[in-house]
């Protein structure tokens, strides 16, 4: 098993630390090349218009595309935007995922918050029961999934934070900020 | 479910956000959006660059409210304004604003020669300069979520930028091989909180994000600062006082991206017109420094 974790910008070591936390081989991706032998690739947490930009620049774009159909991609915050199909901005999007997503939904930084989730599928796949805490920073919102996407987790009120289409993933937060390891291991689970 | 907000998971959290990045001074909103555009993760918003600060001499203060907001609404990433050293005022109204992030800034006049600002009162995160660990460390031991080397702002010269990175950094592999009983009289001799010299000694690594600063001008600039151990860059004048700026603007984010590739940095470095005039540190006048300022 080895996770690439795209390394463009953002906080990619965060991810590539968890990853080795739960003893995953990991290599970071900046080139098309960088994708050979990977089974997943993890899209950190950054700008999206950034990351959008370089991915764009280095001919990422199609790669990425092509990988995202027979591999588990998991975005985290700007790696969800990323991954989405529509973005409501006219940003560079790799458009794997059905879902609808809304940058900066909650305000600005002085909004950003920690709150705790339950989240289903995440306690059922790790055989645990405690919530799980959930750190959102300028985060996006995941305004409506279509398809075959499918809700993963959303707040009280009933905005989603977390999608799931397949082996593709999409979390609003960052786990990768925590020391709680499980959404790391459920990816790794889509990535089997 | 108790949501909290202001935390300091979530002021270190946002400069996590940045790393790799290349943060950009802009004085409007149209150079806001060159910014954008050219792929920064975050603007500076500020009235005067400091190279034109240097040359207009004077008091210089925070930024016109309206022309911040100006930026705010003209650009969808992080939105950083700078205060004077010490005027938690200033502060506050950056605060009431809703900038994503204040440097409390030796570029600026400082409003006060002895205090600094308590940074944890703030909701909003702070970034502040530095010179070397024991400045460092007592700027996150006030609230500071984010660190920047000082180097020596609108000059264009890399030198100060070089020391100070290299004093802090050599100063983290110092500690790492030093005892524990020799812990107190380092924090004593750096002027450093004594638990923050034993967090990075364990850790390894700063309590939070490092980025250079103050004289990167060309793509090699920042790609020798990433090598020298940094987790991203700003630049300030060095991207609008040059010939194209748009061009040497995303030609320095890549560079910080591909800092490790020099086949990389030689093609983004062709033909980027003229870089910023530049003023030699070595030859100028204590008094003209800002890198001095704070305390």
């Amino acid at each position: 098993m080895k996770i690439g974790v795209l390394a463009l910008q953002g906080d990619f070591a965060e991810h590539i630390s968890m990853l080795k936390k739960i003893g995953v081989d990991v290599a970071e991706v900046r080139l098309p090349k960088h994708l050979d032998g990977l089974d997943g690739l993890i899209m950190p947490g950054g700008e999206s218009t950034t990351i959008g930009k370089l991915s764009v620049a280095y001919g990422l774009m199609e790669p990425l595309r092509e990988f995202g159909k027979s591999h588990a991609i998991w975005g985290t915050c700007a790696g969800a935007i990323f991954l989405s199909k529509d973005a409501k901005s006219d940003q560079p999007l790799l458009g794997l995922m059905d879902i609808k997503v809304q940058r900066n939904a909650f305000g600005r930084q002085v909004d950003s918050f920690e709150t705790d989730l339950e989240i289903d599928e995440l306690m059922k796949a790790t055989g645990t029961e405690h919530a799980y805490h959930a750190v959102f920073i300028r985060a996006p919102l995941i305004e409506s999934v279509h398809g075959n996407a499918k809700v993963l987790s959303a707040l009280e009120d009933g905005r989603i934070v977390a999608a799931q289409e397949g082996h593709l993933l999409a979390t609003s937060f960052h786990p990768e900020l925590t020391n709680d390891t499980r959404f790391h291991e459920y990816f790794i689970s889509l990535a089997s | 479910m108790e949501s909290k907000t202001g935390t300091w998971t979530e002021k270190k959290g946002l400069a996590q956000m940045l790393k790799g990045g290349v943060i950009m001074d802009v004085v409007n909103a149209e150079q806001a959006r060159i910014a954008e555009e050219a792929g920064a993760c975050a603007v500076m918003a500020l009235e005067r660059v400091p190279a034109d600060i240097r040359a207009d001499g004077g008091v210089a203060r925070m930024s016109d409210p309206d022309m911040i907001l100006k930026i705010m609404d003209a650009v969808s990433i992080p939105v950083m304004a700078k205060c004077r050293i010490g005027h938690f005022v200033e502060a506050q109204i950056l605060q009431s604003l809703g900038v994503d992030y204040i440097d409390e800034s030796e570029v600026l006049t400082p409003a006060d020669e002895e205090h600094h600002i308590l940074k944890h009162n703030f909701k909003v995160p702070f970034v502040c300069g530095c010179r070397n660990i024991g400045e460092a460390l007592r700027r996150i031991g006030e609230g500071a979520a984010m660190i920047r080397t000082k180097g020596e702002a609108g000059t264009g010269d890399v030198v100060e930028a070089v020391r100070h990175a290299r004093s802090v950094i050599g100063s983290i592999r110092q500690l790492q091989t030093m005892g524990d009983e020799e812990l107190m009289t380092f924090a004593k001799n750096n002027g450093a909180p004594y638990e923050l010299v034993k967090e990075v000694k364990e850790t390894g690594r700063m309590p939070v994000v490092n980025f250079a600063a103050g004289g990167v001008a060309t793509p090699a600039d920042a790609a020798l600062m990433m090598h020298l151990g940094v987790d991203g860059v700003f630049v300030g004048s060095g991207i609008f006082k040059s010939g194209d700026p748009a061009k040497r603007a995303a030609a320095i984010v890549k560079s910080v991206t591909f800092y490790q590739d020099a086949s990389v940095l030689a093609e983004v470095s062709r033909n980027l017109g003229e870089a910023m005039v530049g003023r030699n540190v070595s030859q100028m006048p204590e008094g003209e420094k800002m890198a001095g300022r704070g305390w």
